[in-house]
């Protein structure tokens, strides 16, 4: 297995050009609309909304101003799938069709995803969705044709301002500690990694460099395995059926008994 | 910033629509009756029959519609065997940890159950001339062990889907514990409220029908209490069910589905009249509201 490979994106330095997007779509011959539907956000220039089944990279434009608009910052980021080491998606993949790579990426086949849908409601980022062209869930591959290949991802590659950064795990993590303790330094306290250690998930091979909380930017706090909750309610429901179970012979037995009984009677 | 009451309101809805929400009502209905089914040929008297072959009768047609339901909903329905096959391989997929792996295959193993059943009580029924199949159906001991495993997975196919919603990141579905026992309890009240009209219709009198009465007022109040506590286990997040989702939960599923079928037996074992059919027809009608609400509610978030 080759190393584990992955995106690292320093937030800080995105200005929100969108090339990655367009590389992405580009490269995987994602159609540009749906359909030839393409609805306005109305809501900063984020017209791309969220990642979905075509939309493989997203940029987020959030937009943090006083009410006066006299003060305030834009936060950029490009959002991606996070090929989480404990990828939840992959957990519950009912067909097999999603596997990890040899470069520790998550990849749904698509001659195998039979579109269940199942994928996209435990992905805790809510990165997959289902492509209305192909019927089946789709994201991003992290170019898994390209890294067979020895080429970097297209997004990365295209990202002018070295936002987006592609490398192995253990390289990518030491650079951005790098970064982090170099913002502290310039007073930018507020810097910190999301994912990049096995804490979330396992440790995602797709982090960010943040200066805000996670929310803030769409992403979940504390995201979770689906399978916390199999034990749980699988047990609950065993005490429901053995319930009902009661009830039934309870209801069915007693009175065939007590009949007979009557019946006994002389 | 909003804040949020937990992690799961970031991910998105799986477009799980109508075909869902039927399916868990049939799947529902189907498991529910071949489970009461058994359990009368199990435990009831030899009058009683015909309303264990009416328990196979709903059965088989509704897991039908289920698979059918199943692969229509699929983005790719040709491929709906890649559930059980691995498509690259041939060989079995299994995941014993995904309910919905498991989920497709206890439904294809309950599937033939349910077939067998419904030969057996066909034959058993006389109203197929094909004796030989008596011997699939109580109570020859073949056919009782086909009934007592056949319930299990009956119960099996009722219950997981809601242990299935339990095992995602969507908010409300993996927010509690307690879909699956809410969905099996359902699955029974329903099943015997759709035993008892299809019974009353027929102008059907065995003893039996009472006891299902009954018992369907037993797992009501059951219905009622797992649904209160599942509300309050959901903690802060039930505050995602303070719109319209939650009114029909309240009015179509606790009012009419719950408290009114309760209040009609109530006063129906009162000396009041009993009427059956109404009560059998509102519970019914609040667990196919209830699957309604837990699907699409959990979508709008």
């Amino acid at each position: 297995m080759a190393e584990p490979m992955g995106f690292y994106t320093d937030t800080t330095v995105c200005i929100g050009c969108k090339a990655c997007e367009v590389a992405c779509k580009e490269w995987n011959q994602l159609p540009s609309t749906n359909g030839g539907l393409n609805t306005l956000s109305g809501d900063s220039y984020d017209n791309t909304r969220r990642l979905d089944g075509i939309h493989w990279r997203h940029v987020k434009f959030i937009e943090q101003f006083t009410e006066d608009r006299k003060d305030g910052r834009w936060l950029l980021m490009s959002d991606v799938c996070k090929h989480c080491v404990h990828a939840a998606c992959l957990e519950v993949c009912p067909t097999g069709a999603i596997v990890r790579t040899e470069f520790d990426t998550v990849v749904i086949q698509s001659d195998a995803c039979n579109g269940c849908r199942d994928c996209i409601s435990a992905c805790p980022f809510g990165v997959i969705e289902t492509n209305p062209v192909s019927g089946i869930a789709q994201k991003c591959t992290l170019c898994y044709d390209r890294l067979q290949s020895g080429m970097e991802p297209a997004c990365s590659k295209a990202c002018p301002t070295q936002s987006i950064q592609f490398g192995t795990i253990s390289d990518l993590r030491n650079r951005a500690q790098k970064r982090v303790e170099q913002l502290h330094q310039a007073g930018e306290k507020r810097a910190y990694l999301y994912g990049a250690d096995e804490k979330m998930l396992g440790g995602l091979n797709s982090f960010y460099l943040l200066v805000d909380k996670p929310e803030v930017y769409g992403l979940p706090p504390d995201p979770k395995m689906p399978t916390r909750n199999l034990a749980s309610a699988s047990w609950f429901s065993v005490l429901g059926a053995v319930l009902v179970g009661l009830m039934g012979v309870i209801n069915f037995r007693n009175r065939g008994a007590r009949l007979e009984d009557r019946e006994e009677q002389p | 910033m909003n804040t949020f009451p937990s992690s799961t309101f970031f991910s998105s809805p799986p477009d799980w629509g109508w075909l869902i929400a039927l399916y868990f009502f049939f799947g529902g209905l189907a498991g529910g009756s071949y489970f009461l089914a058994s359990l009368i040929d199990l435990f009831g008297r030899s009058e009683d029959r015909p309303l264990s072959h009416l328990g196979y009768y709903i059965a088989f047609p509704c897991v039908v519609v289920s698979g059918l339901l199943l692969t229509l909903d699929l983005g790719r329905p040709l491929r709906f065997w890649h559930m059980l096959i691995e498509s690259n391989t041939y060989r079995p997929m299994l995941k014993y940890w995904s309910p919905m792996s498991i989920g497709s295959w206890a439904l294809m193993i309950f599937g033939i159950f349910a077939f067998v059943s419904f030969l057996g009580a066909l034959a058993d029924a006389e109203r197929i001339p094909w004796p030989a199949w008596r011997k699939v159906h109580p109570p020859s001991l073949l056919g009782r062990f086909i009934a007592m495993i056949g319930g299990i997975f009956g119960f099996y196919v009722a219950g997981y889907t809601g242990v299935l919603l339990a095992v995602t990141n969507r908010p409300i579905w993996s927010d509690t514990p307690l879909l699956g026992l809410l969905f099996i309890v359902s699955a029974a009240s329903t099943s015997a409220a759709l035993m008892i009209l299809l019974a009353k219709k027929s102008s059907w009198t065995m003893p039996g029908l009472l006891d299902l009465h009954r018992m369907d007022a037993w797992v009501v109040a059951l219905e009622f209490i797992v649904l209160i506590a599942l509300i309050i286990s959901l903690g802060p997040v039930a505050r995602a069910w303070l719109n319209a989702w939650g009114l029909l939960l309240l009015i179509g599923v606790i009012g009419i589905g719950m408290l009114l079928p309760l209040l009609l037996y109530w006063r129906g074992g009162k000396g009041g009249v009993h009427d059956m059919t109404t009560t059998a027809a509102l519970v019914l009608v609040g667990g196919l509201i209830l699957r309604l609400v837990i699907v699409f509610s959990a979508q709008g978030v």
